[in-house]
């Protein structure tokens, strides 16, 4: 894990370097820059050394004292910028992921069980709509429609309203549906047809058969017996995909303009300011590394054959 | 309905709706079962042995199935019954038990749980009274160290011992009757004759009825007292076991028993398998289903389709064959001396052509349906 975390760090590092990109210190040197000031900036942004260098320097102050280093545009702690930024990722992706996993599997469920009904094909056609569409697209529509600034209907609150849920927990709230309902929208249609296909199949399974020779009611069959064998799937793809949105949901923070990891990302990649695309990168990384563990460990709770 | 046989099976009917066209997976079928008693049904796999059961149990009923006929337990109307009444029956007053014990137990849950939840389910009782009743089984069923066992998951315990897992479960409420579906077939010989002796056992000891589908006539040499032989969804012979090993009147059932190995025949006397496979059940062979695989075939045979027909001097041993009576009786005594059915073929022949000349037998047969 810690492995696969230095890697991370180094090839972000290789592909900044290594790619053709702007001079970092260029971007900074004003409309007229000379060579003079274009050498100062750059060593004061240590970007004189050799790439060795600067990426042990870099990797040293990590490691020894969780040390982001200092963002190149902002000339702050990249630490403290990305903690300042994370509730509101946190929010957006943990809400999404709520909001997706509830509807996923209650249309999948329903999906599966009543198969080739009418509701069955209005969801799984809908769920293709939902797929399909762009994320941002599904944002500037549904801020169209329903945003109280610039909608039709005024009923949430639009772009930049986004408050901490410390400082206002009802405003938070309010400010957060239209952007989880559209984050949510695609995983929500994708689970419940993974949901839909996996517990079709669970469902022709020996011990489903068993169960209702058993004599229980048809909802614990389902339920009990059922889902619980078909969710297991599911755990897994739900932590990889929190694990990436937790790093940044780029295009829904951007519409939303939500000051979240994603969208610091995005100014970090338009600025060439490397220490924060350095930081960034990472805490993505960690997350779904993280999430990964979260989810091997999960999985010997849920299914008892698994063993470490 | 005191007196009356326990489940009581006519003229069942079960067909399937597929895009390929109806799947007539039994068709016509009928038997009893009186308490305590105990019917081997025998076939291939698609005789239609297992979903004349599932029907039995109400585990069939489906959009694209169509079922007709009566089955009535204890006098119950069981295809007429709602879908909650036969849920109460179902793991109480019939259980059953199936093939592969290991996918047929939840992989997540421990034994004792899904144990309890087949008590709980219809007995009004706690937890630990469950629990109980599990670890009781556990132990009825020959299951070493119980009260540890019934923690354990499936994929801990060994084939033989899930498959008394799943005696185990389907006795907690002792049940009147036992479906026993296949339930050797996945296992090893020698513990194939242990679940065989365990059932017979726990029939002794808890006066149940029991149905056992098996492909297998040895599995119902043991423990069956009678037997019914379907084929291609009906039943084609039926009798009790001394009347199917003995003096067996259909060609499907020769060759049965002529595809099973014997200890007490020399070992030249080699195993025959009964050639072609079991008709599709969706574009059936007209006349009797069997004359494309039997080697007795006469041209009458491709076009009357037999009927059920009580055996001659025989009281209680049903079959449906075209073949005259004496006839089946000469080529049984032909096989069972070891004579091959090429060479007896010709028996058939004969004696067809005279029933022909007397138009006696197709008339009997179309009278008949």
């Amino acid at each position: 894990m810690i492995v696969l975390l230095f890697g991370v760090s180094f090839i972000t590092f290789a592909i900044f370097y290594l790619l053709p990109s702007a001079n970092p210190a260029l971007l900074r040197a004003g409309h007229q820059p000379t060579a003079a000031l274009i050498k100062s900036i750059e060593h004061r942004l240590g970007l004189d050394k050799p790439w060795y260098v600067q990426y042990y320097d870099y990797m040293k102050a990590l490691v020894l004292h969780f040390n982001f280093g200092y963002s190149y545009q902002y000339q702050t702690p990249v630490r403290s910028m990305i903690f300042s930024r994370l509730p509101a990722t946190v929010s957006l992706a943990l809400g999404a992921a709520v909001v997706w996993l509830t509807i996923g599997i209650i249309v999948g469920t329903i999906s599966a069980v009543r198969r080739q009904s009418r509701l069955d094909r209005a969801t799984m056609g809908a769920s293709l709509v939902a797929i399909s569409a762009p994320p941002y697209w599904l944002g500037l529509v549904s801020l169209f429609l329903f945003a109280t600034d610039i909608g039709k209907f005024h009923i949430f609150p639009g772009a930049g309203s986004y408050v901490p849920l410390t400082q206002d927990p009802v405003h938070w709230f309010t400010s957060m549906i239209l952007p989880w309902l559209v984050l949510a929208a695609g995983f929500a249609a994708i689970y419940a047809r993974l949901l839909r296909g996996n517990l079709t199949e669970v469902m022709a399974e020996d011990y489903i058969r068993t169960a209702r020779a058993k004599g229980l009611p048809e909802r614990t069959v389902i339920v009990r017996h059922g889902l619980r064998a078909a969710i297991t799937p599911l755990v897994s793809a739900a932590g990889v995909d929190i694990g990436v949105l937790l790093g940044g949901v780029i295009l829904i923070e951007t519409v939303f303009n939500i000051p979240g990891i994603g969208r610091l990302a995005y100014d970090s990649i338009t600025n060439g300011d490397l220490p924060m695309i350095q930081g960034t990168v990472l805490i993505g990384a960690f997350f779904i590394v993280i999430l990964n563990l979260i989810v091997d460990i999960a999985y010997a709770f849920i299914d008892p054959r698994v063993r470490y | 309905m005191a007196g009356g046989p326990l489940l009581q099976v006519e003229d069942l009917r079960v067909q399937f709706v597929t895009d390929d066209g109806v799947v007539h997976a039994v068709d016509g079928v009928s038997y009893t079962v009186d308490a305590g008693r105990t019917l081997g049904i025998v076939g291939e796999s698609g005789s239609g042995k297992t979903v004349s059961s599932l029907t039995t149990m109400g585990l069939t009923r489906g959009r694209s199935t169509r079922i007709s006929g009566r089955i009535t337990f204890e006098g119950q109307e069981l295809l007429t019954a709602s879908a909650e009444e036969l849920r109460r029956i179902r793991g109480d007053e019939i259980a059953m038990i199936f093939q592969d014990p290991l996918s047929s137990l939840h992989p997540f849950y421990k034994v004792g749980t899904q144990l309890s939840e087949a008590v709980r389910t219809h007995r009004d009782v706690s937890k630990a009274v469950a629990r109980d009743r599990a670890i009781e089984m556990l132990e009825l069923v020959g299951i070493p160290d119980p009260a540890r066992r019934v923690d354990q998951y499936p994929h801990e315990f060994s084939g033989g011992m899930r498959q008394r897992a799943m005696i185990a479960m389907a006795l907690a409420n002792e049940p009147k009757l036992l479906i026993a579906d296949e339930p050797t077939t996945a296992l090893d010989v020698t513990v194939q004759a242990q679940i065989l002796a365990l059932l017979d056992d726990l029939q002794r000891r808890l006066g149940m009825a029991i149905i056992i589908i098996t492909h297998d006539l040895g599995v119902v040499a043991e423990t069956a007292d009678e037997i019914a032989v379907m084929y291609a969804g009906r039943i084609v012979e039926h009798g009790s076991v001394g009347q199917i090993f003995n003096s067996p009147e259909h060609p499907y059932t020769w060759g049965l028993l002529k595809s099973i190995p014997r200890m007490d025949t020399t070992r030249d006397d080699e195993l025959v398998p009964i050639s072609g496979r079991p008709p599709s059940l969706i574009h059936r062979p007209g006349g009797c289903f069997f004359h494309p695989r039997c080697p007795y075939v006469q041209e009458s045979h491709r076009r009357i389709d037999p009927k059920l027909e009580q055996v001659p001097s025989d009281v209680g041993h049903e079959v449906a064959c075209l073949l005259a009576p004496e006839v089946r009786v000469s080529i049984w005594n032909g096989l069972r001396s070891g004579l091959s059915s090429d060479s007896l073929r010709g028996l058939a022949a004969e004696v067809d052509g005279a029933g022909r000349a007397t138009a006696a037998e197709p008339v009997a047969g179309e009278a008949g349906e």
